[in-house]
């Protein structure tokens, strides 16, 4: 039955593309834009393709009672576009409920949207026989390391995912050796996940997903459950497969701090995304944010009520260092 | 009620292979009324520490005296100690399970033997505490939003009128709005009912911001003991143990270290705002301290 739903929309695709080439002749007579350009443009869009892209992306969770009516609909995401580029390190926030993690479950196609589309490495995450590729383009690390790791030994638990996916076995042993290096956890290789510390079982889970060798990582709230030092050690490994492997991560964090490495950061409020941008942008807007139930970094917030004293800082301050090299500046003028 | 730990050991599996000490010499006094921060990193003995205050967990040696009273004795009541120091574990919401809200919160009176009348009463007053509306008493727990399902699953705990109340991480996952909401509610109930607070903290600002007394812990001892300032002035070896100061002391130790004249052991956002204004009005000082470098 799928494969004529597929078949069908294939037709409709041809069909479309039919029509626009019927157009282009019109157009040219009168005066509309060139449908040639708009071929153009979208098959430009379909080249540089982002890794995850969405349009208008909805999804509603129906809760319904002991008979099977429809009791109540939740919009958990509400008209949702995206276009997320390779290489890009994304962060979400959003307070409790905002739709951040019914988001990011469509990314692997945990979830696949009521209304809408999502495309994971173009693929669109509703066609059934791209799943495997979609969830190895997009691996995902949840919020407690416990329910994530399977394995009694922590090479066997990073092996797991290369396995499954018929990976042969030597190589599946080079992967694990070289996931567990990319999240410096190799000396703990023959040990028992459960005698390692929070933030070193979440490098492991991290370690999990690297092994399947995904184009992007969507981590979902990884440091909740951490110490401080736990959290560091995440969001460094986080940063290093950013920054030297290139792989794309999308952070999903209630810390303010996590977000200032981020290229683009977005809000999301009621399913929807409120406000984009990078870093500097989104936190030079507190009092935006504050209503969003969210907050800015620490050092944002002294620089931002130093500002409100009359102290002449720039707006945006991301980091204690910036605050303290402004500070020094107007100091020893 | 005061509770007083001497000696303190804990063994966990003892005599198997998997045998650890988890709490190490612990000699603590926490004092009436007292709101006291525990941070230490994970499998630093925090959380094993807390199950004692209330009898969860039995000491391999030592003793733990609440009001004067050894709780090991055998003729000690510990249905008493329990109603007396109120636990809020870590993910607290994972606990709901009644099929209302306010069915949930009389399920921890009822079980102290109140009648349904009284434990009702109890229930909404600590309902009421923690803000959550009579209009949410008949709904399922689980329909409640995040921070909502945390408030409620304290309330369970606050409707046993408990003299001590110990919370493991209760900010964990919340949203920062969601985050001041509970910090506020502790700090209310600290200040107004006057109730013994111990509150497990992973962050060094809300310790640094809400506590009188912060106690850190290492390996299963004791390794500071005092008011934030006297154990954040203690930065390398907190950075040892995997822990950290406040955001903004590394500012202010960071001005200080390039000769400005700031107080080094500021702990908080209002108290650096407050420290660089005073500094700003007479900034000439900072040629000053340049020239006697």
């Amino acid at each position: 039955m799928w494969n004529y739903a597929r078949r069908d929309a294939k037709t409709w695709s041809s069909a479309i593309t039919g029509l626009t080439l019927q157009n282009e002749d019109k157009s040219a007579t009168m005066g509309m834009i060139s449908a040639r350009q708009q071929c153009r443009l979208y098959r430009k869009r379909e080249q540089s393709m982002g890794i995850i892209q969405s349009s208008k992306l909805t999804f509603e969770y129906t809760k319904k009672d002991e008979e099977g009516n429809i009791e109540e609909v939740k919009r958990a995401v509400d008209g949702v576009d995206l276009d997320i580029h390779p290489g890009q390190f994304i962060a979400i926030l959003g307070h409790n409920g905002s739709g951040k993690s019914t988001l990011a479950k469509h990314m692997n196609a945990i979830l696949l949207p009521t209304e809408g589309t999502m495309w994971v490495g173009g693929k669109d995450t509703k066609a059934e026989e791209y799943l495997w590729e979609i969830r190895q383009t997009a691996g995902m690390v949840f919020q407690n390391p416990d329910n994530q790791i399977i394995a009694s030994v922590v090479e066997e638990d990073v092996g797991f995912g290369p396995e499954n996916l018929g990976v042969p076995t030597l190589e599946i042993w080079d992967r694990v050796e070289e996931s567990l290096k990319a999240v410096d956890m190799l000396e703990y290789r023959r040990h028992s996940p459960n005698k390692l510390s929070g933030g070193q079982k979440q490098r492991v889970a991290i370690a999990g997903v690297v092994a399947m060798h995904p184009k992007c990582i969507v981590l979902d709230e990884p440091t909740a459950m951490l110490d401080p030092s736990g959290r560091h050690e995440v969001i460094r490994t986080v940063r290093a497969l950013n920054e030297v492997e290139g792989v794309t991560v999308i952070l999903i964090t209630h810390y303010m701090e996590e977000v200032v490495w981020a290229d683009r950061v977005f809000v999301m409020d009621d399913g929807k995304i409120v406000m984009q941008g990078t870093p500097r942008e989104i936190f030079s807007q507190v009092e935006t944010l504050k209503a969003y139930r969210l907050d800015v970094p620490q050092a944002t917030l002294l620089a931002w009520e130093l500002k409100h004293d009359g102290v002449d800082l720039p707006d945006g301050i991301l980091t204690m260092d910036e605050l303290k090299d402004e500070l020094v500046k107007r100091i020893c003028q | 009620m005061s509770i007083k730990l001497e000696h303190l050991n804990y063994i966990y599996s003892q005599g198997t292979a998997y045998e650890k000490q988890a709490l190490r010499d612990v000699c603590l006094e926490l004092r009436d009324g007292e709101f006291v921060g525990l941070i230490g990193h994970t499998g630093s003995g925090k959380s094993t520490l807390i199950q004692h205050l209330n009898g969860l967990v039995r000491a391999t040696s030592g003793a733990l005296y609440v009001d004067g009273k050894n709780i090991y004795d055998s003729s000690y009541n510990m249905k008493g100690l329990r109603a007396k120091v109120g636990l809020v574990f870590q993910y607290p919401e994972y606990q709901l399970f009644e099929v209302n809200v306010l069915k949930d919160v009389c399920f921890g009176p009822k079980n102290q033997g109140l009648t349904d009348e009284e434990a009702e009463e109890r229930a909404k007053k600590a309902l009421a505490q923690v803000g959550i509306d009579e209009n949410c008493y008949e709904q399922s727990p689980f329909d409640l939003s995040g921070g909502q399902k945390r408030r409620a699953a304290i309330a369970g705990v606050l409707a046993m009128e408990p003299e001590v109340l110990v919370l493991d991480e209760p900010t964990a996952g919340l949203d920062p709005r969601g985050r001041l909401e509970i910090l506020g509610l502790i700090s209310r109930l600290h200040r107004e009912r006057r109730i013994t607070v111990v509150l497990v903290s992973h962050s060094m600002e809300d310790v640094a911001e809400y506590v009188e007394r912060i106690i850190v812990m290492n390996k299963g001892s004791v390794m500071l003991d005092g008011t934030p300032k006297e154990v954040f002035a203690h930065d390398k070896e907190l950075e040892q143990v995997g822990l950290a100061v406040p955001q903004v002391t590394y500012l202010m130790r960071g001005l200080s270290e390039l000769g400005i004249p700031v107080r080094r052991d500021v702990t908080t956002v209002e108290e650096a705002r407050e420290e660089i204004r005073r500094l700003l009005k007479r900034r000439e000082t900072c040629g000053q301290a340049a020239e006697g470098q």
